[in-house]
């Protein structure tokens, strides 16, 4: 069997007084796509923004293609690691957020081909040719041009994906990246994140709202409460026949409140 | 006292030669003044606390103590530290030290308007500090605060009087000293407020265009 690409060893996380993650442990396959769901204030997108490394960990350790995340060995020891470290190992993860957070004053074309040429030094015409094949695959070749301020959230989205993508990633986080979309517009990232995990095998990593697509799209459901794993198994299994009372409840509201599982 | 239109005449080359002084002066102390307060913002930043105090009390201790007694030190004071400075380059600095510590805080609403979402996702990029102050927030921050910058530095012309306690020939001092020659106040020092009336107006029209063509972000 192969070796987990990330191990997450009892990390806790806190802040101020609320602790967001308290003990917590979970593996994740090369090429698994994983959903994490459950209520607001869980944890699961502290998980994602902390393997983006965003947020510090207070305790605990995160492996990432067997090396540590915020640690590195120095003179046999383990200790926290420097910026250069953690530079390398961001190379591994790339993110896609909510609010897209496109650079708003680069066109489309500058969003997807800045990180290349910057922290790989790949040449202009390279990156711009890898930009466009990546553009072509959100659809959003023709809009190249275009500033992030002419687009619409859909748009945004899809272009906040080609940009993620051009730094060819091992791991991609996807943090509930249709939630802030007009109900329309939701489809049309949806289908590009489908075809994502149909042609590569990246490792995706998913928070959600969305019931329906994490049932098609993810290979293991996770479902968070308070800073820990209530229940975890395939997505029929949860979406169908949730074993934890919690799982039930939250299901339950979620389809009150017109989700589609 | 009648209006001597002759005398206008015969001091207009030597106001002339002030104005040019005043507008150098203006020029080189905003410019100082704009690298002056991005670096103490910067450097306010800093999580070092033994760098950002101590930025943080120069910069209020600048502005808390008047223009003209930072001049009288830098050009009268310094020399008995060895440091002997031309006029125009005292006052410059004085300029530029002074009001950089006011277009700090404008530095500093800027980079604070530039969204929490810029810098995680400059994170996510992967860019290192300096490629994400370069190229993601200070492009963002800048373009907002250019009609609040051009605004301290019309201030600062009009300030640029202080100078002649230095003995900077700007327009001031040049209107001082035909009027003390020829004892006549009256053209001098109009044509002094003229001349101020007229670049200010005129700066002000330039703000107004500053303040439509940057005054929003991501357009």
């Amino acid at each position: 069997m192969a070796e987990p690409i990330v191990r997450i060893d009892s990390i806790s996380k806190s802040f101020g007084a609320f602790k967001v993650l308290d003990g917590l442990s979970m593996q994740v396959m090369p090429g698994e796509k994983l959903a994490l769901i459950g209520p607001s204030g869980s944890g699961k997108t502290t998980i994602l923004r902390i393997l983006m490394t965003l947020e510090r960990i207070d305790g605990g350790h995160i492996e990432v293609e067997g090396e540590q995340l915020y640690h590195m060995e120095r003179g046999g020891k383990l200790v926290p690691a420097d910026e250069r470290h953690l530079a390398r190992m961001r190379q591994k993860i790339g993110m896609v957020f909510q609010l897209f957070n496109l650079f708003p004053h680069k066109c489309v074309l500058d969003n997807v081909t800045l990180a290349p040429m910057l922290t790989k030094g790949v040449p202009k015409a390279q990156a711009q040719k890898r930009a466009m094949e990546l553009l072509d695959m959100v659809g959003m070749a023709d809009k190249a041009r275009a500033m992030p301020a002419q687009l619409s959230g859909g748009q945004k989205q899809r272009v906040a994906i080609a940009r993620a993508l051009a730094l060819s990633p091992r791991i991609m986080l996807f943090d509930e990246v249709t939630s802030a979309l007009d109900p329309e517009l939701v489809e049309e990232v949806l289908n590009v994140m489908r075809r994502l995990a149909d042609e590569t095998d990246m490792t995706m990593l998913l928070v959600t709202h969305e019931m329906g697509f994490a049932h098609d799209f993810a290979d293991r459901v996770l479902f968070f409460d308070r800073g820990r794993i209530v229940e975890e198994g395939r997505p029929e299994e949860i979406f169908r026949n949730p074993k934890q009372e919690r799982t039930q409840s939250f299901l339950k509201k979620i389809i009150a409140a017109g989700h589609r599982v | 006292m009648e209006w001597d239109w002759n005398f206008v005449r015969e001091i207009m080359p030597t106001l002339i030669e002030g104005v040019k002084i005043t507008i150098l002066a203006t020029i080189l102390g905003s410019a100082l003044a704009a690298v002056v307060g991005l670096a103490i913002a910067l450097l306010r930043r800093s999580s070092n606390r033994l760098v950002s105090r101590p930025v943080g009390f120069f910069a209020e201790f600048i502005r808390g103590t008047p223009l003209l007694v930072q001049l009288y030190f830098i050009f009268y004071i310094l020399p008995d530290f060895g440091i002997l400075l031309p006029p125009l380059l005292a006052g410059v600095i004085g300029l530029g030290l002074h009001y950089g510590t006011y277009t700090a805080e404008v530095y500093r609403a800027g980079i604070d308007n530039v969204p929490r979402g810029q810098w995680e996702a400059a994170k996510a990029c992967n860019l290192d500090a300096r490629q994400t102050w370069m190229h993601i927030i200070l492009p963002q921050a800048i373009p907002p605060m250019i009609p609040a910058l051009a605004n301290y530095f019309i201030a600062m012309f009009k300030e640029t009087p202080l100078l002649s306690a230095i003995t900077v020939l700007e327009l001031m001092n040049q209107a001082k000293s035909v009027a003390n020659s020829y004892y006549r106040y009256i053209e001098p020092m109009t044509l002094v407020g003229a001349f101020f009336l007229v670049i200010s107006l005129f700066s002000v029209v330039l703000l107004r265009w500053l303040e439509r063509r940057f005054g929003r972000v991501g357009e």
